[in-house]
């Protein structure tokens, strides 16, 4: 399993857009995501529950990625969340 | 014959059947299900039949407006496969053996409840999202079509008024024209109906029965009415106007993507000005250059109480992201005079047109002030935005007025917010004193822009709103022409652009006028870009320029 953390710095936070986007993103491998935010821990492909979360600017976040494909996937992830969150 | 009279908010003339708009109703019945199986399946085949709309709808919305359009269809697609949602939906009819259109129902309920309770704003107004995926779902449950519209040849589309989620789905091609009981000129039908070149009448009331389904009618956007049954010479009148509009109209859109420029190459930039961020694809429909002129009003009007700087924000991202790197001039608040609003708690003046109104409350009141430009620098991280200052008399109230944007900038920076950092902030030039002294504000901002229905009212003395002054208040007056050149040759001999914002960008008549005194950008309504670029190409200003300014120099006649 890797695991990352990533403080947000979107003003608006883990939106519908960027949240959508995430799911698609993550949708293209094999790996289970996990986004943990203080206690709180959802399966990343559930659009809704992730966006439940309130994950605000200046959260800091624990992404999980655990799978055959993870080292490449945790990679790619991590570039997403740089590049749109 | 049967005449109606309306209020036309769009333009042309059409004939057709008139069809009333069918809205699929929320209700739903209850009832328990034997084989849960079959129910199962039933929502699955419906759930599919969303997630397939809902791409068609993304891939239109993508076509018409682009990615970031689409997106907002592709994240409903996400909620209508979501996996807790549907496990939520597969509980209830599996183990509590509800029907489909209650199991979606009562998730859509719960899901709309977990973001209405949650503390932010945004995420809050999500719960909408979710009830309208469901309620998709719902119809096609129960049959409904969508669309709204099931004629097999075009109509003219009666409705009481048409949400924006409803005109979006409807299918173009099938309309001749709208009809609406209720509705006002920046309702989303009449921008729609301007968007897309067909006639608009609006504010009917009930003078339309239901029974009038099917039966022939002419409509005139221009005139306002509705003619069922309409007699040979009516119809043969409004045949030949139709034919000319169609000619006209043919011919403008024939201007679109060519350059603003005259006969010898003198360039204007025409813009747009607009009231809300509904007015956009009106903008780039008509292929303006920018916006010269975005009101921010409409987001303090529209509100019960000062709206927040994460609201603001949103709607002004919205514009300038959906124009790309076309400019946009947002001015801010002006209120006062005839724009009052009750959260302000101004209290009453006698002359308000002088009083404490646009930039003087700002100053005055300065959290309000500081509110907004702090949106409105979050938002430039996003466009190409400019900053436009209303009601400006002295050199003071601008050095003021930018302390605040660099107070704001200092903070956004403090707080590792991004903005850019190549925001341009201009004034209006609509008071003689502004005028006046142009070549010294010239020294302080980016850009000026004349707002000629103030400059007019204030160089005249003249009440723009009061019917009996009708003809002593003149926009040509060769005073406020005067003050024009003056303001253009200031900025100039700065190095600052020149537009005019006013209504009178629009009047064809002085088209040449102000080209040659100098007039670099024109902000005028979307419907007005075309014409305007039609003019421009006709001018050689080389041929009228020496003229133009001898008379407004020397002309006996000066008005």
């Amino acid at each position: 399993m890797k695991t990352f953390n990533y403080t947000i710095t979107d003003p608006v936070g883990i939106h519908a857009r960027p949240a959508g986007i995430l799911v698609k993103e993550i949708k293209k491998y094999d790996s289970a995501v996990t986004v943990t935010k203080g206690e709180k821990s959802v399966n990343a492909l559930k659009l809704m529950a992730l966006m439940g979360m309130g994950i605000k600017q200046g959260d800091t976040i624990t992404v999980s990625v655990d799978g055959a494909d993870e080292d490449n996937a945790a990679a790619e992830i991590e570039n997403f969340f740089k590049n749109n969150l | 014959m049967i005449s109606i009279q309306g209020k036309g908010v769009s333009n042309g003339v059409a004939f057709g059947p008139l069809f009333f708009y069918k809205r699929s109703d929320n209700s739903i019945s209850r009832y328990e299900v034997e084989n849960t199986e079959e129910e199962w399946n039933r929502f699955k085949a419906a759930q599919a039949k969303a997630i397939e709309q809902l791409g068609e709808l993304a891939e239109k919305a993508r076509a018409e407006a682009g990615d970031d359009a689409a997106m907002l269809f592709e994240t409903h697609q996400m909620m209508a496969e979501d996996l807790d949602y549907e496990e939520s939906v597969q509980n209830a009819i599996q183990n509590e053996k509800h029907n489909a259109e209650a199991a979606v129902s009562d998730t859509a309920e719960q899901f709309a409840e977990m973001f209405a309770t949650m503390d932010d704003a945004y995420m809050q107004a999500r719960a909408a999202d979710v009830k309208d995926v469901s309620s998709r779902i719902i119809g096609i449950l129960k049959g409904v079509v969508q669309g709204g519209i099931d004629s097999p040849v075009p109509v003219i589309l009666v409705a009481d008024d048409l949400a924006p989620s409803e005109t979006v789905q409807l299918d173009k091609t099938k309309i001749l024209g709208f009809v609406t009981e209720g509705g006002s000129g920046s309702s989303h039908t009449a921008i729609l109906a301007r968007t897309m070149g067909i006639p608009a009448i609006i504010g009917l009331g009930k003078q339309l029965p239901a029974d009038f389904e099917g039966r022939e009618a002419v409509i005139d956007g221009s005139t306002g009415s509705v003619v069922i049954d309409a007699d040979d010479a009516t119809r043969k009148m409004l045949t030949v106007k139709m034919e000319e509009q169609k000619k006209t109209q043919e011919m403008l859109n024939r201007l679109k993507g060519l350059p603003n420029e005259t006969k010898d190459g003198h360039k204007m930039k025409v813009f747009c000005n607009i009231g809300s961020p509904d007015d956009v694809p009106a903008v780039l429909g008509n292929d303006a250059g920018g916006i010269g002129l975005f009101r921010s009003e409409f987001l303090y009007l529209n509100c019960d109480d000062y709206p927040t700087e994460d609201f603001q924000f949103e709607a002004y991202k919205k514009v300038l992201s959906d124009m790309g790197e076309r400019e946009v001039v947002i001015r801010t608040l002006d209120i006062g005079a005839d724009k009052q609003i009750g959260y302000f708690n101004l209290p009453h003046e006698e002359n308000p047109a002088m009083g404490n109104r646009a930039l003087r409350i700002c100053l005055n009141r300065p959290e309000i002030f500081h509110t907004q430009l702090r949106a409105l620098y979050r938002a430039s991280a996003f466009g190409h935005l400019c900053i436009m200052f209303p009601m400006v008399t002295s050199l003071w109230e601008v050095r003021e007025a930018k302390k605040m944007c660099e107070r704001v900038k200092k903070e956004l920076q403090d707080e590792g917010i991004s903005f850019s950092d190549d925001v341009k902030v201009g004034i209006m030039i609509e008071t003689p004193a502004a005028a006046v002294i142009s070549d010294r504000l010239a020294k302080e901002v980016d850009f000026f822009s004349c707002g000629t229905n103030d400059l007019t009212q204030y160089t005249l003395a003249c009440d723009r709103q009061n019917a009996d002054l009708g003809r002593f208040f003149n926009p040509h007056h060769t005073a406020v022409l005067r003050l024009l050149k003056m303001v253009c040759d200031n900025a100039h001999k700065n190095g600052i652009w020149v537009g005019i914002c006013g209504e009178l960008g629009a009047d064809l008549s002085l088209t040449e006028t102000f080209l040659s005194i100098g007039i670099d950008e024109l902000s005028v309504s979307p419907r007005s870009v075309l014409p305007l670029r039609q003019k421009i190409r006709d001018v050689n200003v080389a041929q009228v320029k020496d003229k133009i300014l001898q008379m407004l120099m020397t002309d006996e006649n000066a008005t």
